[in-house]
C-alpha cells in the first residue's frame, strides 16, 4: 500500500491545485519541481485577438504546411482563422493549444482537429474518422456528418456533430461531452471511462460495450446493449443538464429529453476498488 | 490497409477511366503495391471481352518466378488453339504488355467449362470475361497502370478500383484486385480488410467446383458471391448473406453489368465514405478520393455497420 503524507511546505505546484499530497514509495511517480519555472510554460500558446481575422486557403498546402501556417498566424496574434478549401484533407488543425476561433469552410479527412486544448472550432462540412481525438478542452461543432471513432479518447470540452456519426463514437472517452444530433453506429461508447455522450437519434449494436464509467443518453432506438452496459433511470438532474447542453450546442430545440434512455456501466468490469484514491483518479 | 473506390453514373456515360484513376491516385498512400481497375465500358454489348495474362509481373513476396518472355508467346499460341477447339471466334486481339492480352470474341456456350479449359494451360489466368467489363490490374500506382494500359480514353457507366498494400500474399498480378466473379460475365469485386475464415470457405467452395487463382483472402468474396448467384440468389441477397458467411473485417464493392453494390461488416471496422445524388454515386475509403472528382462542397456520410446497398445504372 502506498504511503500518503501531507507535505509541510505548500509548493507552487500545490498552490495551483496540481496535487495535494506526496506519494512515496513509487519510483514512477513524477511531480513538477516548483523551483523550475520553465515547467509551467505551456508550449504553443500565444496571445491572440479574436477580432483579428484572416482567411487561409489550404487548397495547395499539405496538412503539415497548413498546420504550420495556422501556428504562424496565431503567433502573429490572429484569433479568428478561416480555413478555405480543406477538401477532405487529413490531420488539419491538430495540436492547437490555444484559445482560437477556427472555422473550416468545407470538410475534413481523418484525425481533424485532434489533440486540441482550448480552441472553438466550427466545421461547415463533414469530418472523417477520429475527429477531435484526444481533445483536452474547447468546443468543436460539425455541421454535417462524422466518420467512425468520433471523439476517441477525448478528455474534456464539448464535441458536437449535428448530423450522424459512424461506429465507436467516444471510444476510450475519458471526459468531456459528445453530442450527436443524428444517429450513431455500432459500439458507441466502447470502453469509455468517463464523460458523457448524448445521441438524439438511434444507435447501433453493442452500445457502451465494456464501458468502465461515464454516461450515455440515447433519444432513439438502441440496437443492443454491449457487455456491462445497463439502463439507469433518468433523474431531474440529468434532464436539466442535457437541456442546458443542447441549448449550448444549438440542436434539439424541441426534443423531449425526458424520454431519453440513460445507459451506465454495470461495474462488473470495474477493478479499481483495491487501489488508493489518488491512483484511482489517475487510472480513470 | 488498401484503398477502394467506386462510382456509378446513372443514366449517362462518362470518362470512368480518368475518374477512377483520380480517385485511386488520391488513395495511393493506402496501397502503393498494385492498382486494379474494373471499368464497365461503352462496348457494343454483342461480343465478349476476355482479358487474360500468360505470365506474371513479379514483385516482393510473390510465389511466382520471373520468366523469359519467349515462353509467353508459346502460351498465347496454346490459348489460341484452345479457343479454336472450344468454338470461340476471336474478332480482335491486342497485346497490352508482354504478359497480358485483350481479346474480343464470340462465344455462346458455358463460361465455366470455357474458363476451366483456358486456365488449364500453364500460368494462364483469365482476368475477366464480360460484354462491358474491362478488368485491368498490374503493379504500380493508378497513374502508372492507367498509362501502361491506355485507360484514359475509356468511357462507361460505372467502375470500381483498388490500390493494394500487400499483407497476407505477394506483390503480383494474381493477388491484385479487382477479382473477377468467375464464372459469371461482367462481375468484379474489390475489398479492403481481412477475412479470417478464408480457408474454411475456400475448401467448401472448391468442393463445389469453384476456382481460386490466388492465395489472397479477398478473392473469396468474388467466389462466394458467384457461388450464391450460381444457385439462384440475386446479387443483393448474396451480399447480405456474406455479412454472416464471411468472418473478419471488410468493406467491399461488387459490380455487375448494370449495377454497383457495397457491403460493410457488422463491426464497421473498415472505412467507407459515400456520396449519393440522383445522377452519380461515388464512394471510397477516404473522402479525398471523392473530392478528387467532385471538388465542390458536397454531402457525404459513412454507411453504418452491416449495411448493404446496390445501385442500378
Amino acid at each position: 500500500m502506498a504511503n500518503l503524507k501531507t507535505t509541510e511546505k505548500k509548493t507552487k505546484a500545490q498552490s495551483m491545485g496540481l496535487h495535494s499530497e506526496v506519494l512515496t514509495g513509487k519510483t514512477q511517480q513524477k511531480f513538477f519541481n516548483p523551483d523550475e519555472a520553465e515547467n509551467f510554460y505551456y508550449w504553443g500558446t500565444y496571445d491572440v485577438d479574436f477580432n483579428k481575422r484572416i482567411d487561409l486557403d489550404v487548397n495547395d498546402l499539405d496538412c503539415k504546411e497548413a498546420n504550420k501556417k495556422i501556428d504562424e498566424l496565431m503567433s502573429q496574434g490572429y484569433g479568428t482563422i478561416v480555413i478555405k478549401n480543406p477538401q477532405g484533407k487529413h490531420s488539419l488543425g491538430v495540436g492547437v493549444l490555444n484559445k482560437l476561433n477556427l472555422i473550416f469552410e468545407g470538410s475534413l479527412g481523418y484525425f481533424g482537429v485532434g489533440s486540441i486544448d482550448g480552441p472553438t472550432v466550427r466545421i461547415n462540412g463533414r469530418v472523417g474518422w477520429s475527429c477531435a481525438e484526444n481533445m483536452m478542452a474547447g468546443k468543436v461543432v460539425i455541421e454535417k456528418n462524422a466518420g467512425s471513432c468520433f471523439g476517441a479518447a477525448v478528455r474534456g470540452g464539448d464535441l458536437i456533430c449535428k448530423g450522424s456519426v459512424g461506429a465507436r463514437t467516444g471510444i476510450d472517452q475519458k471526459g468531456g461531452t459528445i453530442i450527436v444530433g443524428g444517429d450513431a453506429g455500432a459500439f458507441t461508447g466502447f470502453m469509455m471511462q468517463r464523460g458523457r455522450i448524448i445521441i438524439l437519434g438511434n444507435v447501433g449494436i453493442n452500445l457502451g460495450d465494456s464501458m468502465y464509467d461515464g454516461t450515455i443518453y440515447v433519444g432513439g432506438k438502441i440496437g443492443s446493449f454491449g457487455s456491462d452496459a445497463i439502463e439507469s433511470p433518468m433523474t431531474k438532474s440529468d434532464i436539466d443538464w442535457i437541456k442546458r447542453k443542447l441549448k449550448v450546442a444549438e440542436i434539439g430545440e424541441n426534443f423531449d429529453v425526458s424520454k431519453m434512455t440513460k445507459v451506465v456501466a454495470g461495474k462488473k468490469l470495474w477493478n479499481y476498488d483495491a487501489l488508493e484514491p489518488t491512483e484511482k483518479k489517475g487510472a480513470i | 490497409m488498401c484503398g477502394i473506390a467506386g462510382l456509378i453514373h446513372r443514366g449517362k456515360s462518362s470518362n470512368v477511366g480518368n475518374e477512377l484513376q483520380a480517385m485511386l491516385q488520391a488513395l495511393k498512400h493506402r496501397g502503393p503495391d498494385s492498382t486494379g481497375y474494373a471499368l464497365y465500358a461503352d462496348n457494343d454489348g454483342e461480343n465478349f471481352i476476355m482479358r487474360f495474362k500468360v505470365g506474371e509481373n513479379v514483385g516482393e513476396g510473390s510465389s511466382s518466378i520471373n520468366e523469359d518472355e519467349s515462353v509467353y508467346d508459346k502460351r498465347k499460341e496454346l490459348v489460341d488453339d484452345m479457343l479454336k477447339n472450344l468454338g470461340a471466334k476471336v474478332l480482335k486481339e491486342e497485346k497490352l504488355t508482354p504478359y497480358s492480352y485483350r481479346y474480343e470474341m464470340k462465344y455462346d456456350d458455358d463460361l465455366m467449362d470455357f474458363s476451366k479449359k483456358i486456365e488449364s494451360i500453364e500460368s494462364v489466368e483469365i482476368l475477366s470475361i464480360g460484354k462491358s467489363l474491362e478488368l485491368i490490374k498490374d503493379l504500380g500506382d493508378a497513374k502508372v497502370v492507367l498509362d501502361r494500359y491506355d485507360l484514359g480514353k475509356v468511357t462507361g457507366t460505372h467502375a470500381i478500383g483498388h490500390a493494394r498494400m500487400a499483407t497476407e500474399s505477394g506483390v503480383d498480378i494474381k493477388s491484385a484486385h479487382p477479382f473477377w466473379g468467375y464464372p459469371f460475365s461482367d462481375v468484379s469485386v474489390v475489398h479492403n480488410g481481412q477475412l479470417t475464415n478464408y480457408w474454411n470457405n475456400r475448401r467448401v467452395l472448391e468442393n463445389k467446383g469453384m476456382r481460386f487463382m490466388s492465395e489472397c483472402d479477398s478473392e473469396l468474396i468474388a467466389v462466394y458471391l458467384a457461388e450464391k448467384m450460381r444457385n439462384g440468389a440475386t446479387l443483393e441477397e448474396g451480399m447480405k448473406d456474406s455479412l454472416s458467411g464471411l468472418d473478419g473485417v471488410f468493406t467491399y464493392f461488387v459490380a455487375t453489368k448494370d449495377s454497383l453494390g457495397m457491403a460493410k461488416d457488422t463491426m464497421a471496422a473498415k472505412p467507407l465514405v459515400l456520396y449519393e445524388s440522383d445522377d452519380l454515386v461515388a464512394m471510397g475509403s477516404e473522402e479525398i478520393a471523392i473530392r478528387s472528382i467532385l471538388p465542390h462542397e458536397i454531402d457525404t456520410y459513412d454507411p453504418f455497420d452491416g449495411e448493404v446497398k446496390v445501385w442500378q445504372i
